[in-house]
């Protein structure tokens, strides 16, 4: 019992990881946008999608750099003709549009590579468990881990140490400020969506490692990613890494004693974390 | 009649003469009794929550939960419980009305994207009680095993069940309850209060409205009113499966009352018809609906953001 | 900024217009369907064509697009010509699907009802469909109780029930891999009737289950289902899940290389989820409903042959053969009474034996009576990684299943009919 309820923490540490890496990019954008991204989702199905496309081409580790690329490049296309419109209007419309947005990905992912999952293979020698005890600990788990990691200091190295990353989190607290300092608010906001869906593209490239491949694939895992940032606080990443893997851990446990629970588990927690902090655990007092 | 008052009551009288009569034309316009009972019925949720979002200016997109809850409900009360469908009604109703007075007092401090987060968020429990606990529910199979029935009322039987457009006017006379009470409320002082929230919160506070406690309770008969169309769409398909529940439902109800019109009583409910009928047709023309929904969601927000009613207003106005 | 927001009103202006004409146009079209040609006889498919189902729906569309060419072809139904009017019933949301069926019986009166790969949808529309009292087909919702305890005189099926496959693969399953098993069952009553017909059938042949857990459908993280039954050292790990889930449950299972220690089976498997496997976690003791590779039974070259063309190269799966067979088995039903009359129609169908050209299996398939449900053979065999002279040939038939020994009786099944007067 106390191998198995090991095992699950620690799984649940490695689950908690990827959801935490969507939420980072949802929260990017609706912290300095104001926008909840509903086609988050709808844009990590074509992470996975264009990987797929490009590894006949380039291979696994091409297209894992080079698919959330392109996907970033659709997003930040997407932002231009159609969010930017919305800022300053009632979120409401922000809420619709994405939405609206998610369903048309989804139907165009659809169109393009059909309805039929696809096999989409990452290199033999990642698949296997690294021990024969612990064989949840495969190498492309421990691999995804380590992305993820990567991804979250590289974000997190932008954010404080180059013009843009400080930028974006002035932004954050004050865009009003910003803007009169003379700053592009328009370009920030791109830039910042852009990089909001790398971070979903990524996630995309490697949740098709371990699940199928097919137009769906987004919707499942949308509703985990907001519940980390309400737990986590909202306007706050850390608040949102801490959220994802406190999620993560939460359904491990939860699986091993009252399996029926494991998705439910995650909303009471959220509904605890409202009834005793409102804000979110490491959310800042009086936003939103 | 004076003339004013006269266009003023003209929406209502056109609205009314359009519900009363819809079972003898709309068959001539391809159309079908059930089409007309469900855009009732859906028509009906978005009014009640265009109740909250519209008057109070709140942005809930978790409203599917409370219509779901009356869906169901209403479907075990029939299925477990006692074999009268008014009473189906009634309890569907009155559990999704508790529901949202529970959650009510967790969520109404919260405002604007954050408050439609945490709505969306407290809407999935209710979907995944509703798809886990399947001994009860039916889970993802739905619940079955149970009809809507003919109403006795004593001095006569009205057969709901087997007559289509009996059941319409059944949900049409439920439809004009919910309607009136919400009217009567909305010139009441209150909706007026409401009303003032909308358009400057940190003013009204400052006239010493109880703000919370006005968002609670406008926030409480929104869900009323969405469990009570719950509870008829459950009799409407005799079936309820946890879909009912899901976010993705909530966004429909937002989209009819921002299509119709907001900032007008009937706004959702022709926002619901026009939704509905496209939706229907289109679905029917192409596998790739989904696409043009996505679209037209685009577009109305783009260049509609008013509304067909709003637009409609300005116009005349002007 | 006071520009753009002026050329935006501009546009929009021309944009409502526009949009109004479009408005106006697509609502009044509804008129011209009424307009339709009186003298078809109509088909209506209420199936999935989008959501997680949206795959398994179109392979049924070819396969009943093709039947129904084959109708045509021979002068049609009593005559007429045959038209099929397919909707889209999304893959779970029963109002949808049920506001179709309506839709399809009610105003465009069609005469035959097809429908549907969720179970639950199905059994929803048939609900629709019998009170409407109109021939109803279900190509593929496997669930027990469609042809079960909530039968009706009018629903036909063709798919099996799931306590058919449990039964068809679990001595198969126990003489080559053993008998400790451990269930991973999606929760839904898919999965849990599949789940109960194999537990009896283990033990009726000495096998025990050693645990198990219920899966939500649409999991996508396995990982710690697979830890538990890790620890609960079974000689077979049974996975119920279909589609998605089963892409996802099997891919992860490979990967912590459970494959290596035990034996991975399940009952009922796809060829669409095979091909949505990398080839290392095509694996496994299944049974499939259907399958294209079967050499030396008449007709089956041929139909191959026209699906590919029909599909742009890829083989029939069982999908595509029981849309093929559902379509096929209205036109039967009409011809044999020579009457769209839906009571006649069904009355006929009562122990209907197919003809091999829709049958396409070695013993051929038969409705049996007093309970619609199609008794076809069931093919028990490995899934392969690769296929050795075609690359969608990725299962081996090791044993062909007739359905009547592995089909419980009529009373078991407790399906009771009643007839309209």
């Amino acid at each position: 019992m106390t191998q198995l309820l090991f095992f699950n923490v620690f799984n649940g540490l490695i689950v908690g990881a990827f959801y935490a890496l969507m939420a980072l990019g949802l929260s990017l954008i609706l912290n300095l946008s104001g926008v909840i991204n509903f086609a988050h989702g709808g844009f990590l199905a074509i992470g996975g999608y264009l990987a797929y496309s490009l590894i006949p081409y380039i291979g696994f580790w091409g297209a894992l750099v080079l698919a959330p690329v392109l996907t970033a490049f659709i997003g930040i296309l997407v932002e231009r003709v159609l969010i930017r419109r919305l800022y300053g209007r009632d979120p409401l419309y922000s809420l619709l549009l994405t939405f609206g947005l998610a369903f048309i990905i989804e139907d165009g992912t659809r169109f393009i590579w059909g309805a039929q999952s696809l096999p989409f293979q990452v290199p033999s020698w990642l698949v296997t468990p690294l021990s024969d005890d612990y064989f949840f600990l495969t190498g492309y788990r421990l691999f995804m881990v380590l992305v993820v990691g990567i991804a979250v200091a590289g974000l997190f190295f932008i954010l404080n140490r180059t013009r843009l990353g400080i930028r974006i989190r002035a932004g954050t607290l004050d865009l009003e400020t910003v803007s009169v300092l003379g700053v592009n608010v328009r370009l920030l906001r791109n830039m910042n969506f852009g990089l909001g869906i790398y971070l979903a593209g990524l996630a995309g490239v490697l949740a098709v490692g371990q699940l199928g491949l097919q137009p769906t694939i987004g919707a499942s895992l949308i509703m985990p990613s907001f519940v980390a940032i309400i737990v986590g606080g909202l306007g706050s990443l850390p608040g949102t890494l801490l959220g994802g893997m406190l999620i993560g851990v939460a359904s491990g446990i939860t699986t091993v004693f009252f399996p029926s629970a494991t998705e439910a588990v995650i909303y009471v927690m959220m509904a605890a974390v409202l009834l005793v902090r409102p804000r979110g655990l490491l959310g800042e007092e009086g936003r939103f | 009649m004076q003339p004013a008052d006269f266009t003023k009551q003209a929406p209502n009288i056109v609205v009314w003469a359009l519900l009363l009569t819809m079972p003898f034309w709309l068959s001539h316009v391809g159309g079908y009794t059930e089409l007309g009972s469900q855009v009732v019925v859906l028509g009906l949720a978005a009014l009640g929550l265009n109740f909250l979002l519209g008057y109070t200016g709140v942005l809930s997109f978790g409203h599917a939960a409370y219509f779901g809850l009356g869906a169901y409900g209403a479907g075990m009360t029939l299925r477990y419980l006692l074999p009268s469908t008014g009473m189906g009604i009634i309890i569907g109703t009155l559990i999704g009305t508790i529901a949202g007075a529970i959650i009510g007092p967790l969520i109404i401090r919260l405002r604007g994207v954050y408050f439609a987060m945490v709505t969306i968020a407290f809407g999935q429990v209710f979907y995944f009680i509703a798809f886990r606990w399947s001994s009860v529910t039916g889970g993802d199979d739905g619940l079955t095993g149970w009809t809507r029935l003919p109403l006795h009322l004593g001095f006569t039987t009205i057969d709901i069940q087997n007559n289509p457009v009996a059941f319409y006017y059944f949900v049409l006379v439920m439809f004009a309850i919910a309607v009136g009470i919400m009217a009567w409320l909305l010139r009441s002082p209150f909706g007026r209060t409401l009303i003032a929230i909308r358009e400057n919160e940190r003013r009204s506070r400052f006239l010493g409205i109880p703000i919370d406690q006005h968002i609670w309770i406008s926030w409480v008969i929104s869900c009323a009113v969405v469990s009570l169309a719950g509870a008829l769409f459950a009799l409407l398909n005799n079936f309820v499966d946890p879909r009912a529940l899901y976010w993705t439902q909530s966004g429909d109800f937002v989209i009819m009352a921002v299509l119709g019109g907001m900032r007008s009583f009937w706004g959702p409910l022709i926002g619901a018809a026009i939704y509905v009928v496209l939706r229907d047709y289109l679905s029917s023309m192409t596998e790739n609906w989904e696409s043009f929904i996505g679209l037209f969601f685009v577009l109305v927000v783009l260049f509609f953001p008013r509304g067909v009613l709003g637009i409609i207003t300005r116009k005349v106005k002007s | 900024m006071s520009s753009e927001s002026f050329s935006i009103k501009l546009d929009r202006r021309a944009l409502i217009k526009t949009a109004a004409a479009v408005g106006v146009a697509q609502i009044a079209s509804p008129f011209v369907i009424t307009a339709r040609a009186a003298d078809t006889v109509k088909i209506g498919l209420d199936n999935p064509l989008t959501g997680t189902y949206a795959a398994l729906g179109k392979n049924e569309l070819i396969g009943a697009k093709l039947a129904l060419e084959h109708i045509n072809a021979k002068g049609g139904i009593l005559g007429r010509k045959v038209e099929l009017l397919v909707e889209d019933s999304t893959s779970g949301d029963a109002g949808t699907a049920v506001q179709k069926a309506r839709k399809l019986i009610d105003r465009d009166k069609v005469d035959f009802l097809v429908g549907n790969i969720n179970s639950a949808l199905a059994q929803a529309i048939a609900n629709v469909a019998y009170e409407k009292k109109v021939f109803h087909v279900v190509p593929g919702g496997h669930t027990d109780s469609v042809t079960g305890s909530n039968c009706h005189w009018n629903v036909f099926r063709i798919c099996n029930t799931t306590q058919m496959e449990a039964s068809a693969v679990a001595s198969s399953l126990i003489k080559n891999a053993g008998k400790k098993w451990y269930y991973l069952t999606p929760d839904y009553a898919f999965g849990h009737t599949l789940q109960a017909g194999l537990e009896k059938a283990a033990a009726k042949l000495g096998g025990t289950k050693v645990g198990g857990d219920l899966t939500p459908l649409g999991t996508t993280d396995y990982s710690s289902y697979l830890i538990k039954a890790q620890a609960a050292k079974p000689d077979v790990i049974i996975f119920l899940q279909a589609g998605d889930d089963a892409v996802n449950a099997l891919k992860q299972a490979v990967q912590f290389g459970l494959n290596k220690k035990f034996h991975l089976a399940g009952a009922q498997q796809e060829l669409e989820v095979l091909l949505g496997l990398p080839p290392e976690a095509r694996i496994g003791t299944w049974v499939f409903e259907w399958y294209w590779n079967q050499p030396n039974v008449p007709h089956v070259k041929e139909f191959v042959a026209e699906i590919r063309k029909a599909s742009g190269g890829h083989v029939p799966t069982a999908r595509t053969w029981f849309g093929y067979a559902a379509i096929s088995t209205c036109a039967i039903a009409a011809q044999q009474v020579k009457s769209l009359d839906a009571v006649k129609m069904a009355k006929a169908m009562q122990g209907f034996k197919l003809p091999p050209e829709i049958a396409l299996m070695p013993d051929g398939a038969y409705f049996r009576k007093g309970q619609g449900q199609l008794i076809p053979d069931l093919f028990v065999g490995q899934a392969q990684s690769k296929g050795a002279s075609d690359p969608e040939d990725l299962f081996k038939v090791s044993d062909v299943v007739k359905g009547e020994s592995v089909a419980e009786s009529l009373a078991e099944t407790g399906c009771k009919q009643t007839w309209p007067s």
